[in-house]
């Protein structure tokens, strides 16, 4: 069968490998070809660039690193961020990426994840969904109502209305081949991924779901993936910071009787 | 350094440049081209492809290039197919509407059918493969490597023999084909890290 995929994901700001607390803080780490080069030797079973470049200006160098990246690089690379256009896809596309995640442009626009899965495939089209969960203090409510969250756009500021296991189902009816589902409470937390809404997700949509925001432990990735039900995680600070390598976060999850590809199967030859 | 000349066909489908950029790696000269002229140079001829069905085969016969696939393929040059390549080989497709593919294989393209809530279409991810029949692009990888899969149809040949690996993903499906000097795989070799590059350089020794 199948196995569950580790997904360390860089954000990338003019160039340069940064990761994001809360999105507010901002820590630099590298240059982001070498840190994929890294990884691919580690086992790492895709990747995904988020560009957090905010100028218009900084998107060709976006385009230059995911050239530079596909020229050393044998495994799928998903990028994101700042994605308005089909245009704007193929040009990724073309520089080598094999996947574009778009979140924003999604909810202002969700005719372009059809008109973008009709002219590239709905595999490469992966819909972003930002979820904060709604607090209701509303105690007529029932518990089952106190479930749910809300879609957020441009980073995490702005609630656009959307209730998040409809946008999910609706992104996949639109065409989108796969969700990247992070949880605004959780992310840079450390505290692990919002389980309930993973999980949530996962059992709404037919399409693949990767688990983010608020990894910071090993278990963390395997409850993503056992009670979150997610079908790929995505990390990032555990990584980054050499807490641990892909190779022990696979061995971790093979202990705990998951699905992964483990060392010998991808092992570098010389 | 491998003395091969790969064509790797453009018809506008797909990320054209990681395969070409793995065969590379491997020390291959490999052009993306549509002109028939290269493509009947090449030493070996590679048909990749993302996207959907009908897209793919019109733009193969828009551009003039099914009959090219066909004539490589008939004099015996060592041709891959790749993921949708593979699936353009066969008679026809049920995706989004009935489309006829090449027809150079007998037999049809088919979706997956979730058979339960915890299957995800696509099938997008590292699965194994299964020796049924000894590939010669295979050589010195071992039963159950792991390959990057990313697909929501399947075929379905008529003869059983060409299917020189399955997978298993619901039920098992043939994900990789061989039959004389034709190979095709469901998955993506220029994805698929060392083991997917090692296959690309087994295609590439092939006379």
């Amino acid at each position: 069968m199948i196995a569950k995929r580790i997904i360390p994901c860089l954000d990338v700001k003019d160039g340069r490998v940064v990761k994001g607390v809360s999105f507010e803080h901002l820590r630099d780490a590298g240059d982001p070809v070498e840190v994929a080069a890294i990884y691919d030797r580690d086992g790492a079973d895709e990747l995904c660039f988020l560009d957090i470049t905010a100028s218009h200006e900084g998107r060709s160098t976006i385009i230059d690193i995911v050239t530079r990246t596909a020229e050393k690089i044998f495994m799928p690379l998903t990028v994101g961020g700042g994605i308005r256009t089909s245009d704007d896809i193929r040009a990724l596309l073309k520089a080598g990426a094999d996947k574009v995640s778009i979140n924003t442009a999604a909810v202002k626009n969700p005719e372009l994840i059809r008109e973008a899965a009709g002219r590239f495939g709905t595999q490469c089209i992966v819909v972003a969904i930002d979820a904060k969960r709604q607090s209701q203090p509303d105690s007529a409510h029932g518990e089952a109502n106190q479930r749910s969250w809300q879609v957020f756009t441009h980073g995490g500021r702005k609630p656009s209305g959307h209730d998040v296991i409809e946008w999910a189902q609706t992104v996949k009816e639109y065409g989108a081949g796969e969700i990247l589902l992070t949880s605004m409470d959780r992310d840079g937390t450390g505290e692990g991924y919002d389980l309930e809404l993973t999980a949530a997700v996962s059992e709404a949509v037919t399409i693949p779901v990767i688990a983010s925001g608020g990894a910071g432990s090993l278990n963390h990735l395997a409850d993503g993936l056992k009670k979150g039900k997610a079908d790929a995680v995505l990390v990032a600070s555990i990584f980054h910071y050499g807490q641990h390598t892909v190779q022990e976060a696979k061995a971790y999850l093979h202990a705990n009787h998951i699905l992964v590809r483990l060392n010998e199967e991808y092992n570098h030859a010389d | 350094m491998s003395q091969a000349t790969i064509a790797i066909i453009d018809y506008e489908m797909g990320n054209l440049r990681s395969v070409q950029k793995a065969f590379e790696a491997i020390g291959c000269s490999a052009t993306i081209t549509r002109s028939t002229q290269v493509i009947d140079d090449a030493s070996h001829v590679v048909l990749p492809g993302v996207g959907a069905f009908g897209n793919c085969m019109q733009n193969l016969e828009r551009f003039g290039l099914a009959s090219s696939v066909r004539k490589t393929i008939k004099v015996g040059k060592p041709f891959l197919g790749i993921c949708l390549g593979l699936q353009l080989l066969f008679t026809k497709s049920e995706e989004f509407g009935v489309h006829y593919g090449l027809d150079i294989l007998p037999g049809h393209v088919v979706k997956f059918r979730s058979t339960e809530t915890t299957m995800k279409i696509p099938h997008m991810g590292w699965n194994q493969i299964r020796f049924t029949n000894p590939m010669p692009i295979f050589q010195g990888i071992p039963d159950g490597t792991y390959f990057y899969f990313v697909h929501s149809f399947y075929v379905k040949p008529d003869d059983q023999t060409i299917i020189g690996t399955v997978t298993d993903y619901g039920a098992s499906f043939a994900s990789g084909i061989w039959k004389d000097n034709l190979f095709a795989c469901q998955f993506h070799p220029e994805k698929s890290q060392r083991w997917g590059i090692q296959i690309l350089k087994n295609f590439s020794l092939l006379t």
